[in-house]
């Protein structure tokens, strides 16, 4: 199961980010896990300087923005 | 056991050159509305019941033109910037950054800071992300006071309700202030006077990204993204703005700024900038209201000054700067930043 982690500190964008994938997995039938992480040590940790990141089983994928609904349906499905 | 993957039907988007034909297309149709705006304005108050010179009239006036026309600049520099930040990142700005001395580094980091994008909810970590990459403190801080202050959403509304010499002359005493005051900060050397968990932690290199290849056409979409994500949160506050400074426009006596904000009083510059910092309004919000300020007497410098202080000291992002920065560097940055915008606000009503 993959599982999705959302670096921010909270701001809406990263809970944006977060809805959005949880809802899309929801859409497609995909059991995923999505975890929000608001630490800032371990954000830095993955290298993001510019949230939200999206963390798709340990590597980063997506910085600086929340992602397109079809980027995240294109993630999910692979 | 198998795999099965799942391939989703290819949105087809339409070829290349039919977007380059559409930017073109709206860019003509957007000169051709703008053009007749004036002329429309006048036509649709001339409807109304209301007497040409009378109060309530020059405030609709001000109103209907200015409205639509902030609205459609609006549109168009937040475009044509949302693609331009597509080719920038602050990936891409810390690498430039890195090790460069102080000086030249202040002037890159404030070009850099009107051109990356930037969300202040990432101040933190971009903070962070810089100075362990080895950009100098100042360097840094040349950046975080050039990304809001010098943006295109003031600037834009500047040109259009005061004339593109405004508007070049905040950019340049923005981006002078940006690199002066982070250039002082560095001088001070005051690493020390980050928060302590700061300096114990570190952030590696920067996350190794799959290669987002990108098309024009997705930097179209960016810019287009821009637009509703922008406009979409600012239209009403200029909306609250125009409406603001239509009413001033319109009821307020002429000479009424002269006493508080005119030539008379040299205390008028300071008292702009303490009251600017605890206030933080859209960057949209404050222009309309600073035309209408200006027509009735304030000087220029001064209200300048104001609309700087409110934008580049704001409170919120201060505050989100608290963890990673002491009072003692935050006053310290105040102090630089509101100092130049001092400097700023007297030069300009000197000037002009």
């Amino acid at each position: 199961m993959k599982h999705f982690k959302v670096l921010g500190p909270g701001c809406k964008n990263c809970a944006a980010a977060a809805d959005l994938i949880a809802r899309k997995a929801q859409e497609l039938g995909v059991a995923v896990k999505v975890e929000k992480v608001t630490d800032m040590g371990a954000i830095l940790g993955y290298g993001v300087m510019s949230t939200p990141g999206i963390v798709i089983d340990e590597k980063v994928t997506h910085v600086g923005s929340v992602p397109s609904a079809a980027q995240v349906k294109v993630w999910i499905a692979a | 056991m198998t795999t099965e993957t799942h391939t989703l039907p290819a949105k087809r988007d339409l070829p290349t050159w039919t977007w380059h034909l559409g930017v073109v297309a709206f860019a003509a149709i957007w000169f051709g509305i703008y053009k007749q705006l004036p002329a429309y304005s006048e036509w649709f108050t001339s409807l109304l019941p209301v007497d040409r010179h009378s109060h309530t009239d020059e405030a609709l006036a001000f109103f209907v033109y200015d409205a639509p026309k902030v609205i459609m600049l609006l549109a168009l520099i937040v475009f044509a910037m949302g693609v331009v930040r597509s080719f920038f990142s602050p990936e891409k700005t810390r690498a430039l950054l890195s090790g460069k001395a102080e000086g030249v580094g202040n002037v890159m980091a404030a070009s850099l800071g009107i051109v990356t994008p930037f969300c202040s909810c990432s101040a933190v970590p971009l903070f962070i992300g810089f100075v362990s990459a080895g950009v100098p403190l100042g360097v840094t801080f040349s950046f975080l006071i050039a990304a809001p202050m010098v943006n295109e959403v003031a600037l834009i509304l500047l040109f259009g309700l005061l004339g593109w010499k405004v508007a070049i002359i905040y950019l340049s005493f923005g981006l002078g202030i940006a690199v002066v005051a982070g250039w002082v900060i560095g001088r001070f050397h005051l690493e020390g006077w980050l928060q302590d968990w700061v300096k114990d932690i570190h952030m590696g290199s920067a996350a190794e990204l799959p290669d987002e290849k990108r098309s024009m056409v997705d930097r179209y979409k960016q810019g287009i993204d821009s637009v509703k994500d922008i406009v979409g949160k600012v239209w009403i506050w200029i909306i609250v703005g125009i409406t603001l400074g239509a009413l001033i426009h319109g009821y307020v006596p002429e000479d009424t700024m002269v006493g508080i904000m005119g030539s008379g009083a040299w205390w008028s510059v300071p008292v702009a900038v303490v009251m600017g910092i605890p206030m933080y309004t859209n960057t949209a919000g404050v222009i309309p209201i600073v035309e209408a300020l200006l027509g009735k007497g304030a000087e220029l410098g001064t209200v300048l000054a104001f609309m700087m202080s409110v934008i580049a000291l704001s409170l919120p992002e201060m505050l989100i700067l608290r963890k990673v920065l002491t009072t003692k560097l935050i006053a310290v940055f105040v102090g630089a930043v509101g100092s130049g915008i001092l400097v700023v606000g007297f030069m300009f009503n000197l000037i002009f």
